[in-house]
């Protein structure tokens, strides 16, 4: 079977009140690596999924793939419930659903030719006959902008941006409609990465991919996402319209990370570095009685603690640092 | 302490470095000069592999592990030339007159020594410091570069610290006998964009309180934007442009320094064109 499952009316991907913890060790007490996460995702659409490390992120995409156990809440991709399946439905339902990981020097085998390393997945997944492998391996390195010649090659004989161009033919190799990239750029320096960049946003729009794309770079995520998701301590703290949370990012920790990006400006920068700052405490709030930043008493009303700020656009009233409130007049929706 | 001519804390001129064998080894750095004032921050700014990371270790004469580094050229520094001078008057040099910062905080600490005896040792042996006097010079450092609660974290091991927090027990080794010179190889790129602009403005704040020189290098235009006075842009070995950081940034003339400037990620979604 080639070509990809036609998905369903709805969501791609459809994560609900996911939750993930870590056991308890040496008398520390348990971790909630993630904490509740929903979101959607669009066949078609990149999600940015942006944080510092140790919010959750990478948890978040393996837990997706189910690489990693869930303690709680739902992942269905194409409509299908991914908890609790059996090996081989499991199985089946990988060829849809791929990882682009970070670090393309550790993830490629150094004794595997990359003819082979292609031909893995193809062989695992019975996708293409075995005669047409060599064909698909040669579509595969063209697809990604290298020569069909260099199959025969090892990876020490690659530069590191064209081991991850051959990492993101693995992942492609068996058509999926969804790709997990887990920081797939930041082991490149910035040239490369622009590459990169460049070349996943030509197969995103060709291929008609859906992504998640990992990431602690925020300008990265700018220029390839729709949408953006913001994670802090496990959590989503704002989600929405790429566009919509740069220009006008509404959570404090949003605005801090924005605020963090250095910018390629001498003058500016240097005003930015001399200027007297105070890191701001964004762990208030958790189970506080009372109104919310939002003027709303959760605990009284019952209701989720994101706020919908702007159609599709909803921040968290938790991780506010006190006496820190939303913007009192919020700018208009496009 | 005589200077280098010119009243240049560093003058570097013809610097060639080489791995492998005298004359048939390959190029890495191939003839560049470039001076520092006392106090000033100058930037290198390049794609991997150009030879940035070479400059810096030349300037410390320290080969990368396991290659062998063939020097030529002179490094000039209060009056005498770096590449000439044996290995005991150079540890006098390294640490004490000049001292580095390395991109990767982890691989650089001792796992197994708490970040405090580190610092301890690092004191007594380049300024000579009783244990008492050491001791109490580094929960000084410590509390300068940030860390709260000094006198507890002193005893706590690498493992322990987060990789900002590394950076900053690394900046602090760095800067303890208050070198004239610090030398700062990536320093961020293994870290987050929060992380990242701490210790930035950590790096800005130390060279104005303590009027160290410093010499950034980076392949990232933004981190260089706010830190130097001057750029020098490096491609195969060689410096292809330098001058003022916002000449440079206003009117890029090489074509390797455009490239570099357009591939600097930005907010407003322009640019990034390969």
């Amino acid at each position: 079977m080639t070509g990809r499952a036609t998905p369903p009316a709805g969501p791609l991907l459809s994560v609900r009140d996911l939750q993930v913890t870590f056991p308890a060790r040496r008398g520390r007490p348990p971790v909630r690596a993630v904490d509740g996460v929903s979101f959607d995702i669009a066949a078609g659409e990149t999600l940015g999924l942006v944080g510092e490390s140790g919010s959750g992120k990478t948890t978040t995409g393996r837990a997706i793939l189910q690489l990693q156990p869930a303690s709680g809440g739902s992942v269905r991709l194409l409509g299908r419930e991914l908890g609790g399946l059996g090996a081989r439905e499991m199985r089946a339902m990988r060829r849809h659903m791929q990882f682009v990981l970070q670090n393309p020097y550790s993830s490629l085998h150094p004794r595997m030719t990359v003819a082979r390393i292609l031909a893995e997945p193809l062989a695992v997944h019975r996708t293409v006959a075995r005669q047409d492998v060599p064909a698909r391996i040669a579509e595969l390195l063209r697809l990604v902008g290298l020569d069909p010649a260099m199959a025969a090659r090892y990876p020490h004989e690659f530069s590191g941006g064209q081991r991850q161009r051959i990492v993101i033919a693995r992942a492609l190799a068996v058509d999926p409609g969804f790709v997990v990239c887990d920081e797939p750029v930041s082991a490149l320096d910035v040239r490369t990465q622009a590459q990169i960049v460049d070349l996943l946003r030509g197969l995103q729009e060709r291929l008609g991919l859906s992504c998640l794309f990992i990431a602690h770079d925020l300008a990265v995520v700018r220029s390839v996402a729709h949408r953006v998701a913001v994670m802090y301590a496990g959590r989503i703290v704002e989600i929405g319209d790429a566009a919509r949370v740069y220009a006008s990012p509404v959570h404090p920790y949003t605005r801090n990370l924005l605020d963090s990006v250095p910018v390629p400006d001498p003058a500016r920068q240097r005003a930015r570095l001399a200027a007297p700052f105070v890191e701001p405490d964004f762990r208030g709030r958790e189970g506080v009685a009372g109104p919310c930043p939002f003027g709303e008493d959760h605990a009284a009303t019952g209701t989720p603690e994101m706020h919908e700020v702007a159609p599709g656009h909803l921040v968290s009233c938790r991780f506010w640092p006190p006496g820190e409130h939303p913007p009192r007049s919020l700018p208009a929706c496009r | 302490m005589t200077a280098a001519p010119g009243g240049k804390l560093l003058s570097v001129r013809g610097l060639t470095a080489a791995f492998g064998r005298a004359g048939g080894g390959t190029p890495v750095v191939r003839g560049i000069s470039f001076d520092v004032a006392p106090g000033e921050a100058i930037g290198f700014v390049g794609e991997s592999g150009c030879g940035k990371s070479v400059t810096a270790r030349a300037i410390m004469r320290l080969a990368p592990e396991g290659s062998s580094l063939v020097l030529g050229g002179s490094i000039l520094h209060g009056g005498q030339d770096l590449l000439r001078l044996d290995e005991a008057a150079m540890r006098a040099i390294r640490g004490r007159r000049i001292a580095m910062v390395f991109q990767d905080p982890m691989s650089s600490l001792n796992p197994v020594m708490t970040v405090g005896a580190q610092i301890d040792d690092m004191l007594r042996r380049h300024a000579g410091l009783g244990a008492r006097a050491a001791r109490r010079r580094t929960i000084e450092l410590l509390g300068l570069v940030g860390i709260r609660d000094p006198s507890t974290r002193a005893d706590d091991h690498p493992h322990q610290f987060s990789g900002g927090m590394r950076q900053r027990v690394m900046i602090a080794m760095a800067v303890s006998c208050q070198p004239d010179l610090l030398i700062a190889d990536e320093p961020t790129t293994a870290l987050d964009v929060t992380v990242q602009a701490q210790i930035l403005r950590l790096l800005a704040r130390l060279r104005r309180e303590l009027g160290m020189a410093l010499m950034l290098i980076t392949h990232d235009f933004g981190v260089i934007a706010g830190m130097v006075e001057r750029v020098h842009v490096m491609h195969a070995g060689e410096i292809v442009e330098h001058g003022d950081v916002d000449a440079i940034f206003a009117t890029p003339s090489h074509p390797c320094t455009r490239a570099l400037l357009a591939a600097v990620p930005r907010l407003d979604g322009a640019g990034r064109v390969a």
